[in-house]
């Protein structure tokens, strides 16, 4: 357990350093001061203002820029570390390969979800400032929504490190993933595979499986809880999952899946070279 | 102490090791040459748990990946390129003194006997040390814990003649305690430092002969050069290892550290027709004769 900490807190000093780290905070921290700056808390949307209004951008922006900056960063640092020689040298000393594999996880995802979290505390705190109020139950499901997204893209991005040798390959292959579950965001694209013989369920599965759409269906039910604007899919949802249902769903499955691929990425770590 | 038994290693069917077979028991200073691609580095991650093989390698019969904790505690290792490491140094220190249940004290000490205050660097982050005091780090982190191996891959490349001699000494006091694998491409960077030559060549072990040691590794040797004319490129190679010259730059004097011997003539043979005397005696050797 030692060794875990160790390297989780090694790896958290390894990226507060690093270029990606000051460039990914400043793009988070950067959207909620631009919330701010242009007025957004007192502009109204489908009847929300105030740090509501501010959550509902901030959480659809984060589901834009999250998963790819999550993928791009972990797999060119976690390649990248490889290829300069870093596990070749880290890995010399007496550390489980365990220890080395979930603390590197751990330590990597206090890096990316703190600074997306900070920044929406910040947004918080700057609101009650102006005597906003905060609609606690909204940020803690955010938070929840948010945590988990990064954790299943980190996870992703951990099982491609292991499997690529190369930062280029790894980067490349983590923007196909990244590619692929957008073009499955895209509702004309599940219209048309439907209109092609794909029974509605299969779509319906499909954007169910698909954890950027689950998650973005997640944040829509918020503000839309009958869930409106999804069409006739909604029904779907609603009649197998119900409203509190769908939100444990869609916090529990991506969690599930980034384990899942984080696991898959440890054992093929642990039987293959580890520089 | 040390067996490796046919092992096998290949790279997308290219097979970089042959079936290499090797012991190497406690007390044995192995230099392990060859030419780029020879397989040495490949080998030395095979020692040290980091590749999948065919065959098998063994610690005094313990396995280095599936006990990599027992046995990579033992075992002190220096790269040939120090990684990229942003932390900073004190962190760097604690991180290899937790996991190798070693004393920090201990590493920043050896490392000021190399020359590198510790003290002063602890917030700077590693990469930004230059390449000889990534190396004496590096160097200490190896020699101020409890090993009883040290593979080292062209450890002294980096390291000016002085903290060479203060390596040499740390090395010459862990000699009975440790056994030592030194990789490099050229046998006269190490020749002075082993008892036993192990060259490889694609994959396979093509020489393997003892060799030997009466050179005390802490031992120095005062020299006297002479030159037939002042030279600025000469003045240049022979100041690098801290020789000073008379008034008239014809005579530089200085110290070489034992070890060293082999590579400072190696330096002298390139101005060979300017020398016209070459003077070098150990000090403790003239006590004896005496």
């Amino acid at each position: 357990m030692k060794q875990l900490w160790l390297t989780a807190v090694t790896d958290i000093v390894e990226s507060l350093r690093a270029k990606w780290f000051m460039v990914y905070t400043l793009v988070f921290g950067g959207i909620v001061a631009l919330l701010f700056v242009f007025g957004l808390t007192e502009s109204r949307i489908m009847g929300f203002t105030g740090l509501s209004r501010m959550l509902v951008t901030y959480i659809q922006l984060s589901m834009a820029i999250l998963p790819v900056f999550v993928l791009v960063t972990t797999v060119r640092s976690v390649a990248g570390d490889r290829e300069a020689g870093v596990f070749e040298y880290l890995l010399s000393l007496p550390i489980g390969l365990g220890a080395w594999f979930w603390g590197k996880l751990i330590g990597r995802f206090i890096v990316v979800f703190m600074p997306v979290f900070l920044a929406m505390v910040a947004g918080i705190v700057w609101g009650v400032i102006r005597g906003a109020d905060v609609p606690w139950g909204m940020f803690l499901y955010y938070t929840g929504l948010l945590l988990s997204l990064a954790w299943c893209f980190l996870g992703i991005g951990i099982l491609l490190s292991s499997l690529t040798r190369s930062a280029d390959v790894a980067q490349g292959a983590a923007f196909v993933v990244w590619l692929t579950l957008l073009l499955f965001l895209d509702l004309v694209l599940l219209g048309v595979m439907i209109r092609g013989g794909l029974p509605p369920e299969g779509a319906v599965a499909i954007a169910l499986a698909n954890p950027m759409q689950v998650f973005r269906t997640a944040a829509m039910m918020l503000f839309d809880n009958q869930l409106v604007m999804l069409g006739p899919s909604a029904y779907v949802i609603l009649d197998h999952f119900g409203q509190a249902g769908y939100m444990v769903y869609a916090i529990s499955y991506p969690l599930l899946l980034g384990t899942l691929f984080a696991w898959l990425g440890y054992l093929w770590f642990r039987r293959s070279d580890l520089p | 102490m040390i067996k490796f038994s046919q092992v096998v290693k290949r790279f997308r069917g290219q097979t970089v090791l042959k079936g290499v077979d090797l012991e190497i028991p406690l007390g044995h200073r192995v230099a392990l040459v060859g030419s780029n691609g020879a397989g040495k580095t490949t080998l030395i991650r095979c020692l040290l748990g980091e590749y999948t093989h065919e065959g098998r390698v063994t610690i005094d019969g313990m396995d280095p990946r599936r006990q990599r904790t027992e046995v990579l505690s033992r075992v002190g290792f220096v790269p040939q390129l120090p990684p990229p490491l942003k932390m900073p140094v004190g962190q760097l220190i604690r991180f290899a003194a937790t996991l190798g249940r070693a004393d920090p004290q201990r590493i920043a000490e050896v490392a000021g006997q190399l020359g590198l205050d510790v003290a002063q660097f602890r917030r700077h982050p590693f990469f930004k040390l230059s390449g000889g005091q990534k190396q004496k780090l590096l160097i200490a982190i190896a020699l101020g814990r409890d090993c009883d191996l040290l593979v080292m891959d062209e450890p002294a490349a980096n390291l000016d003649p002085e903290a060479r001699h203060i390596f040499f000494g740390l090395l010459a006091e862990k000699r009975e305690q440790a056994a030592m694998l030194i990789s490099s491409h050229r046998l006269d960077e190490v020749a002075t430092l082993v008892n036993r030559v192990v060259e490889m060549d694609q994959g396979e072990v093509v020489l393997d002969d003892r060799v030997d040691d009466l050179v005390d590794m802490a031992s120095r040797l005062f020299c006297r050069v002479g030159i037939l004319r002042p030279e600025p490129a000469f003045a240049r190679a022979i100041a690098q290892w801290g020789f000073t010259p008379d008034a008239a730059g014809t005579t530089w004097e200085g110290w070489v550290a034992g070890p060293d011997r082999l590579r400072f003539l190696g330096v002298l043979s390139r101005y060979a027709a300017l020398l016209s005397h070459i003077h070098m005696d150990e000090p403790a050797l003239q006590e004896k004769r005496a």
